[in-house]
C-alpha cells in the first residue's frame, strides 16, 4: 500500500515572530523553521503502518526550497521518498490541498496522513479539503488508529472526551498528540536519506479563495487586577470572570 | 570560504538536540545527584548512532566526518556534561585507538559491539603519579612465554567499570634500556580477565553520572597479540589519541558554554527587579553580549580545526588551541551565568548549578590549560 504524508514547514514555536515589511507575511529573517510538530506524529504513524502492513511511505509539502529541510528530516526518519510541490507564492488552505491532491492521485496512495493543523496558519482545514478534493473519506485529531484490512477504526479527541469512528480506505487521517511517540531521526537514517531524491515539480494553478490583507501582533498583555488578599475578593472575582472575562 | 552547514550538519545537530532536551534534560539533575550512571541513556545514544559516528559502516559505524561528532557532543554537553563526558570519552578515547591502531582481527572483534552502546572501552594512561607528566607511568607489562604479565594501577578513567564496560586500552611500559629511557607500549585488556579489577570513584564534583575508574593490575595475564600497534609504540598512540581527544573535550567546553548562556539568557529575561528584567540593565546585557562572543569565537576555532582534520591538514595545534579556549570560556561564561542568576544560582534546583560544577573537569582533563599552553608554545616555536 502507498501511504502518503503531507507534511509543512513551519517557525518553531520557540521563535519570536515578526510581521514583514508588506504587513501581511512574517518576516524570515532570524526565524528558526522545523517539520510541523503535529506532521511528525503523521510520520510516525505512517512509518509504523508500513512496518506493519508493508508498503511505501511517500512525503509530499507545498511550498519552496525551504521545505527541502523537513522533507529530508522526514526521509532521515525512514520515509521511502519526497515530492516537493514548488511554488513561491502564498496559498490559502484549498489552494495547498488542491496541490496535495493531484500528487496523491499520481502517487495512487489510498492512506494519507497530515497533522490536525499546521501551527503557522492554525487553519486546520488541508487535511479534510484534501480529502474532499480526492472524495476519500476522512477522520480528524485521531489519537488512536488501527488498520485492518480495509476497515479502519480510529479514536478521535472531542470536546470533554474521545469518540470511536469507523470508516475504511481509501482515508485521509489527521493526527493529534498522543497518537504515537515520533522516533528521532537516527544518524544511519540521515546519512540514507542523502541518497534519497526530492522529486520536485511545479505545484498545480490553483484559485485564491482567501487571501490574508493583513498580519497583526496581539495586543501587549494588560496589567492584572488586584481586588483584594482575603475571602471578600472572592464573589468579586467570580463576577469578574464571568461578566468581564467571560470565562466562567 | 564557507560557513555553511550542510544539510546533514543540520539535521544532525537537530535530531541531538531534541534526544538531549526531551531524554537527558528531564533526568541530568537525579542522575547528578545519585551519582548514578544510566545504561538506558547509553543504550539510547547508541541506537541513535553517536558511538563509532566516524567509523566505516562495516564496523558498525556511520561514516560521518570530525565535524558531525563535535556537534554531537556539543549538542549533548550543552544539556548534560556527564553524558556527553560518557559520548565523547568512549568515541575518541575508547573506541579511537582501535579503530586507528588495532589490527583487522582486534577491529572486527571488538568495533562492532562498541558502536552499539551496549558495552564501552576506556583508555587506561592516567596513574596516581603520572598526570601531566605521562612518562611517570610506573605500570609495567613483561613478556614471559607468548604472554603479558601487567602489574600497576591507573586512575581517572572514564567508562572504566560499569556493567557494560568490556575492556580497556592500558599504556605500559613494556621494556626499559640500561640507560634509564624506557620503552612503552599499550595493551588490550578485556574486564574479566584474572588480576584486572576496575571499581568506580564515587565523591566526584562533577560529570557525577559518568562512570570515573580506579583501575589494578595484580600480575594480570593477556596474550602477546593483545598488543595494541607495534610494541615501543606507545607514546605516539597515546599522543594522536589526545590530539583527538581534545577536539570532543573543546566541544564539551563549547556546548557547556552555549547551555549556560542560554540559562543564563532566559533567566535574565524572566527575572524582574526595578521594575524591569534585567537583561534590561546593561550590567546584565553586557556580560550576555561577551557571552555570546566568546561561545562564537571558540565555535568558530574548534569548527576550523574539525575541518582541518577532515581535509587531511595538520590540526593538532589548532585542537590544542580550542581545548584551552572553550574549555576557559565554559568557566568564564558558567561563572557570569551564575552572578545573572543571582542567589537562585547556588541553588541545586536551578541547572546552572550543575553547569557550574561541570565545567571544572574541562581545564584538567585530557590535559590542562598548563598543557595545552606547553603543546601550542612549542607549535609557534618558543
Amino acid at each position: 500500500m502507498k501511504i502518503a504524508v503531507c507534511v509543512s514547514h513551519v517557525p518553531d514555536t520557540a521563535t519570536k515572530i515578526n510581521i514583514g515589511s508588506d504587513g501581511k507575511t512574517i518576516d524570515p529573517n532570524g526565524v528558526t523553521y522545523i517539520v510541523n510538530p503535529y506532521d511528525e506524529f503523521a510520520i510516525e504513524e505512517a512509518l509504523k503502518t508500513k512496518e506493519k502492513l508493508g508498503g511505501e511511505v511517500v512525503v509530499i509539502s507545498v511550498g519552496n526550497d525551504a521545505n527541502k529541510e523537513t522533507l529530508r528530516k522526514a526521509l532521515a526518519m525512514g520515509a521511502d521518498s519526497a515530492v516537493l510541490l514548488k511554488d513561491e507564492n502564498q496559498r490559502d488552505s484549498f489552494g495547498i490541498a488542491k496541490a496535495l491532491a493531484e500528487e496523491i492521485k499520481l502517487q495512487n496512495a489510498e492512506l494519507v496522513f497530515f497533522g490536525k493543523q499546521s501551527v503557522d496558519y492554525d487553519n486546520s482545514i488541508t487535511g479534510q479539503l484534501t480529502a474532499e478534493l480526492l472524495n476519500y473519506n476522512s477522520v480528524s485529531v485521531v489519537v488512536n488508529l488501527n488498520i485492518d484490512g480495509n476497515k479502519i477504526t480510529a479514536e478521535r479527541e472531542i470536546e470533554g472526551g474521545k469518540e470511536v469512528v469507523e470508516t475504511s480506505l481509501p482515508v485521509v487521517i489527521t493526527a493529534q498528540k498522543g497518537l504515537n511517540e515520533p522516533r528521532y531521526a537516527s544518524l544511519k537514517g540521515i546519512m540514507a536519506a542523502k541518497k534519497k531524491t526530492i522529486e520536485e515539480k511545479e505545484a498545480v494553478a490553483a484559485n485564491l479563495f482567501v487571501e490574508v490583507v493583513e498580519m497583526k501582533k496581539p495586543a501587549p498583555k494588560q496589567a492584572g487586577k488586584i481586588l483584594g488578599s482575603d475571602s471578600s475578593a472572592v464573589s468579586e472575582l467570580v463576577k469578574l470572570l464571568r461578566e468581564e472575562a467571560k470565562v466562567i | 570560504m564557507d560557513f555553511n552547514f550542510s544539510e546533514e550538519h543540520n539535521l544532525i545537530r537537530q535530531t541531538v538536540r531534541e534526544f538531549a532536551e526531551n531524554e537527558i534534560r528531564p533526568i541530568a539533575k537525579d542522575l547528578d545527584e545519585n551519582e548514578s550512571f544510566s545504561y538506558n541513556l547509553t543504550e539510547r545514544m547508541g541506537e541513535l548512532g553517536l558511538f563509532g559516528m566516524t567509523l566505516p559502516e562495516k564496523f558498525g559505524g556511520q561514516n560521518l566526518d570530525t565535524l558531525s561528532y563535535i556537534i554531537a557532543v556539543e549538542e549533548i554537553a550543552r544539556i548534560d556534561g556527564s553524558h556527553a563526558a560518557t559520548l565523547a570519552a568512549h568515541n575518541s578515547l575508547g573506541i579511537g585507538p582501535i579503530y586507528y591502531y588495532g589490527n583487522e582481527e582486534q577491529k572486527e572483534k571488538f568495533l562492532p559491539k562498541l558502536c552499539t552502546g551496549k558495552a564501552l572501552w576506556s583508555f587506561g594512561l592516567t596513574e596516581p603519579d603520572a598526570g601531566s607528566d605521562s612518562r611517570g607511568t610506573k605500570t609495567k607489562a613483561k613478556l614471559e612465554h607468548g604472554k603479558w604479565i601487567i602489574n600497576g594501577s591507573k586512575i581517572f578513567i572514564t567508562n572504566g567499570s560499569t556493567q557494560i564496560s568490556i575492556g580497556s586500552t592500558v599504556q605500559a611500559i613494556t621494556d626499559e634500556n640500561s640507560d634509564g629511557s624506557k620503552e612503552y607500549s599499550t595493551i588490550i585488556v578485556e574486564n574479566g580477565t584474572e588480576g584486572f579489577t576496575a571499581k568506580p570513584m564515587h565523591g566526584k564534583m562533577m560529570w557525577r553520572a559518568s562512570n570515573t575508574s580506579e583501575v589494578y593490575f595484580d600480575n594480570c595475564i593477556v596474550p602477546e597479540t593483545n598488543i595494541l600497534g607495534e610494541r615501543g609504540q606507545g607514546s605516539k598512540i597515546m599522543l594522536s589519541t589526545l590530539d583527538n581527544g581534545r577536539l570532543s573535550i573543546a566541544a564539551m567546553g563549547l556546548g557547556c558554554a552555549q547551555g549556560a548562556y542560554e540559562l543564563a539568557l532566559n533567566y535574565s529575561k524572566e527575572r524582574k527587579q526595578f521594575g524591569r528584567p534585567i537583561s534590561k540593565f546593561q550590567a546584565v546585557s553586557f556580560k550576555l553580549a561577551d557571552m555570546a562572543t566568546k561561545i562564537e569565537l571558540a565555535r568558530n576555532l574548534l569548527y576550523k580545526a574539525c575541518w582541518e582534520k577532515d581535509n587531511g591538514k595538520p590540526f593538532a595545534m589548532h585542537a590544542a588551541m580550542a581545548k584551552l579556549y572553550c574549555s576557559e570560556i565554559a568557566k568564564e561564561v558558567a561563572d557570569e551565568a551564575v552572578q545573572i542568576h543571582g542567589g537562585y544560582g547556588l541553588m541545586k534546583e536551578y541547572e546552572i548549578e550543575r553547569f557550574y560544577r561541570d565545567q571544572r573537569l574541562l581545564q584538567i582533563g585530557e590535559g590542562t590549560s598548563e598543557i595545552q599552553r606547553l603543546v601550542i608554545s612549542r607549535y609557534i616555536g618558543c
